[in-house]
């Protein structure tokens, strides 16, 4: 078969698909999922996760109201840039998406329920998509608000400098900054949380393997680095961390890449670990015993 | 194997988990009716309702329900409704949820899936406590609503996986009128039962498990017939039953002629039942006895069940 007639047999299969019913199923399954997992007590460490920082930002500005001596615009810069950077997407994040994603099938594995979705007229294909989507809704909206919130308390106790520096400064562009990135964070330890769990019955162990590997990235070859989440987000930041000394090559940019070539890298990295999932529950087997 | 849109075709199907055998070569085909999967724990009922509706795949050979497969879940689960065995429900959910959701993954929009899971909550007796947290339910109360989320789209094959276990006298029979009253329109209904006497009296045909082969397959009496080695047993009511077990002795297939407490009926077991007929309608004619009843007395499941599988699970 020439290729041409094998692109036209793909552009036919594709055109035959119902889309329509696909969509539709994507929309009934991130409505179940995300009622099933945002609100729930089960889910309460994920919320910490996301407003711990939050909480101890609060905790400062009451605080700091009370005490003359106060930092500068400057170093409060710093401050967030490190709670985002360090905190959030390293950990935070991190740890949020392994338990939201990874829970999303062997959590259903689990508590003897993935049958069901198996037994609806759903292609598995849709089922992940579906599910990665709830997924990433949850993650993304956690998120999002969490670093809105460590932003406005960063800079709403400098008054009038605070206000001039979000709105006439870099302030604005610096929060569009980091909520893209932290959106695409959620996107691509989602995707690969996702993808583990469908590989792994335990995908604990190798979810710290991918924590040690997003740490030790930076002093592997530029190629290598492009298979870590934290390569593209880092690229993203507006504020680089004054971090000095040997713990400098993990926040050091090797070989620096524009905005534009890391979200849409991660996007591509994203993509293609959905692609490999959807070929990986095509072997997922309801074996509710040997789990 | 040409797959056909009526039947349900198990194409020499193997399913081994590493090394231990789940079902090993199962080859037949079912028409629409009640078939009853019966076997001891074990045996591979449970592997081989499963296999039927993909959630575990075969190691060999392949399955087809009215020509469709699991790899085509769009068209395969429009058809198929599966009642499981696990008691497990999503966290949090009521009965009317628990149908209505799948409903609307399966397209339907939101009134069509309102009129659906209402009319499976009837169907099922559950309506009254439909809005109620299934993690409250009975045990026969969520054994009930599975099988209304297994009917609710008003599949052409319908597989419970002992449906039976957990229900009051009542809804037994209120689910085996189901049961019948679905095979009556011409579908399909695959049951697996520990009830034999149930499972008896509602299947159309039988297929015997033990230890991942099917043992015995086709309808109960036929698969009774096969069974050669075992003599038949034969209750006959008559007005003199000492001269007929006496006549019955003189014939070299009938290994016992045991008569009864009751004093009017005779028990005859035989290796040749039509033989046995014979020899009665000799003896009613030449006007030896009066003759009230005949029956078989081990035309059933239960006894085809122990003596092709054993009390103990072993094929005999």
């Amino acid at each position: 078969m020439s290729l041409q007639q094998s692109v036209a047999r793909a552009q036919s299969s594709l055109k035959e698909q119902p889309w329509r019913l696909f969509a539709s199923q994507i929309s009934v399954l991130v409505r179940t999922e995300v009622r099933r997992n945002l609100f729930t007590r089960r889910r309460i460490g994920f919320h910490l996760l996301a407003w711990i920082p939050v909480l101890f930002l609060a905790a400062h500005f009451v605080f700091s109201r009370y005490h003359t001596e106060s930092s500068s615009i400057e170093d409060d810069t710093f401050v967030l840039a490190s709670i985002i950077q360090v905190y959030y997407f390293r950990l935070g994040i991190f740890f949020a998406c392994m338990g939201i994603f990874t829970w999303l099938f062997r959590g259903e594995m689990v508590q003897r329920t993935l049958h069901y979705q198996f037994l609806v007229p759903v292609r598995k294909e849709v089922l992940v998509v579906g599910k990665f989507l709830a997924g990433a809704i949850i993650s993304v909206a956690l998120f999002e608000a969490a670093v809105f919130a460590c932003f406005c308390l960063i800079y709403a106790r400098f008054g009038a400098e605070g206000r001039a520096y979000v709105f006439d400064g870099p302030g604005l562009s610096q929060l569009g900054s980091y909520l893209l990135a932290t959106a695409l964070a959620c996107l691509g330890y989602g995707a690969v949380f996702l993808a583990l769990s469908l590989l792994f019955k335990n995908p604990i162990i190798p979810g710290a393997m991918l924590l040690g590997w997003e740490t030790i990235a930076p002093i592997f070859p530029s190629w290598a680095q492009h298979l870590s989440v934290t390569f593209y987000l880092k690229h993203l930041c507006p504020v680089k961390l004054p971090i000095e000394g040997p713990m400098a090559i993990f926040t050091v940019v090797a070989e620096p890449v524009s905005p534009f070539v890391a979200v849409f890298g991660l996007l591509c990295l994203t993509v293609a670990i959905l692609v490999l999932s959807c070929f990986l529950i095509h072997r997922l087997e309801i074996t509710y015993t040997a789990e | 194997m040409t797959p056909d849109t009526r039947q349900i075709v198990f194409d020499n199907i193997s399913k081994f988990y590493g090394e231990v055998l789940g079902v090993n070569k199962v080859n037949f085909s079912l028409e629409p009716g009640i078939t009853s999967l019966v076997g001891p724990n074990g045996s591979g009922k449970t592997t081989l309702m499963n296999l039927l509706t993909g959630l575990i795949k075969p190691s060999h050979g392949a399955i087809y329900v009215l020509g469709l497969t699991p790899q085509q879940p769009i068209e395969f689960f429009r058809q198929v409704g599966y009642c499981t065995q696990f008691d497990s429900f999503p966290p949090g959910s009521n009965g009317y949820d628990f149908i209505y959701w799948p409903l609307r993954l399966h397209g339907f929009g939101h009134d069509q899936a309102t009129k659906l899971t209402n009319e499976a909550l009837e169907r099922a007796g559950m309506a009254q406590v439909a809005r109620r947290r299934v993690a409250g339910y009975s045990k026969g109360m969520r054994q009930r609503i599975r099988l209304a989320q297994a009917i609710a789209h008003h599949p052409s094959v319908l597989v419970l996986d002992e449906p039976l276990n957990g229900l009051d006298p009542m809804a037994r029979a209120e689910s085996i009128a189901l049961f019948e009253a679905i095979a009556k329109q011409g579908m399909h209904v695959i049951i697996s039962s520990h009830i034999l006497e149930e499972v008896d009296r509602i299947s159309d045909r039988v297929v015997l498990m033990s230890s991942g082969y099917v043992v015995a397959e086709g309808q109960i009496k036929e698969v009774r017939r096969e069974v050669r080695d075992h003599p038949m047993q034969i209750l006959v009511r008559c007005s003199d039953p000492a001269k007929l077990a006496s006549a019955a002795f003189e014939l070299d297939h009938v290994v016992e002629a045991k008569i009864l407490s009751d004093g009017q009926s005779v028990l005859v077991r035989t290796r040749d039942a039509e033989q046995f007929s014979l020899l009665l309608n000799k003896i009613v004619s030449a006007g030896l006895v009066e003759v009230d009843a005949v029956a078989p007395a081990d035309d059933d499941v239960n006894s085809i069940y122990q003596y092709l599988i054993g009390s103990d699970g072993s094929p005999a």
